[in-house]
């Protein structure tokens, strides 16, 4: 497992992190784990470091966006070859993490995601999130020239490629779709391979109606600009 | 008509006077006041100067000079905040690039403090 690099974007997540990384711990082994702390109120630095993992700090809260490209900023400066990302609220089980890599080194996709949909429907996604991932999954098909999922799935795995290109460009907010696009403009290719997910260990999703309507107008506009960006580059070709 | 345009021309001298006034107390930098005192020039001016006016309400086919001078304000003060935005919208970039460094920065620190601590115990 060497060059593999495990990261978790966290922003209040005292109640579940120590687990996580416990959790990481007797499934994985030594394998380095980087927290990803966005500006947490509560004790999820405290927490972590004493669970064994290492903190990288951010100044002020930036955005689930912004946490993750610091990460991975990070390990491509470190010169990781692999990383994998997993929430830190306990839905991810860490076992599923050496399939991900392997599906990487065997593949030679640039990107795997952990999918709860690649067997069926999962039990612990909110009626809202499943309508959300039906309408993208429409959507994406066509512009990624293949069928996805499980779009908003926080379980990935990149190599160094999508490292390098996630360091220089990623987006800002709501990431996980606009990545997609994001890989698909440089013809990088990925892989959904079946993930257990389980309900988390604390807090609670703040997803709301509200919430839900701009989350789907960020996106959509999101996904429209980089569609544009793919475009002038053809043109340039 | 003649009270409107003795009104518009007040607001915009009171925008040039507090625009002014915010520099000189370096509240807002001399780049960015400029899109401010140029849209508020242009205001003023379109509300002393009656013929040029009449004549730009007559290109954009408003009867009523007046209206054509709130319509004009309006779109001057509408570019001013899309310079502004585009202005923000850099601002946080850089701000992002910058926290993020500062963070790796941060960790490659105690990186260094670790195994200095770690090379005085043995």
């Amino acid at each position: 497992m060497s060059k593999v690099l495990i990261l978790i974007p966290a922003f209040n997540e005292a109640g579940a992190i120590g687990f996580v990384i416990q959790e990481i711990r007797q499934k994985l082994g030594d394998i380095p784990v980087v927290v990803v702390d966005d500006r947490s109120t509560d004790s999820t630095v405290t927490v972590a470091k004493a669970s064994g993992a290492r903190v990288l700090p951010l100044p002020h809260h930036l955005g689930l966006g912004g946490c993750l490209q610091a990460g991975y900023r990070l390990a491509y400066e470190l010169g990781y070859e692999y990383v994998v990302r997993m929430d830190g609220d306990g839905q991810m089980d860490p076992a599923s993490v050496p399939l991900i890599l392997e599906a990487l080194r065997e593949s030679g996709c640039q990107m795997v995601i952990g999918s709860r949909y690649v067997n069926g429907e999962a039990a612990y996604s909110s009626l809202l999130r499943k309508m959300g991932i039906r309408f993208f999954r429409l959507l994406l098909r066509p512009i990624l020239g293949q069928s996805v999922r499980d779009p908003t799935s926080g379980f990935v795995g990149v190599n160094r490629e999508a490292l390098e290109v996630f360091s220089r460009s990623f987006p800002l907010e709501y990431p996980e779709i606009e990545a997609l696009v994001v890989l698909r403009r440089r013809a990088f290719r990925f892989k959904e391979i079946p993930c257990r997910m389980r309900p988390r260990r604390a807090g609670s999703s703040t997803i709301t109606a509200v919430k839900s309507i701009y989350y789907m107008t960020h996106v959509l506009l999101g996904v429209l600009v980089n569609i544009l960006k793919f475009e002038r580059e053809k043109w340039r070709l | 008509m003649e009270r409107l345009l003795n009104v518009t021309s007040l607001l915009s001298i009171a925008l040039i006077v507090s625009v002014l006034m915010s520099l000189r107390r370096a509240h807002i930098r001399v780049e960015y006041s400029v899109s401010w005192l140029a849209a508020g020039v242009l205001v003023l001016v379109l509300s002393r100067w009656e013929q040029a006016l009449e004549v730009i309400a007559g290109w954009i086919g408003i009867r009523y000079p007046p209206a054509a001078l709130l319509s004009m304000t309006i779109a001057i003060f509408l570019v001013v905040l899309y310079r502004m935005s585009m202005i923000l919208s850099a601002l946080k970039d850089n701000n992002i690039a910058l926290a993020q460094r500062l963070a790796i920065v941060e960790f490659h620190l105690e990186s260094v403090k670790g195994n200095g601590e770690k090379a005085a115990q043995n």
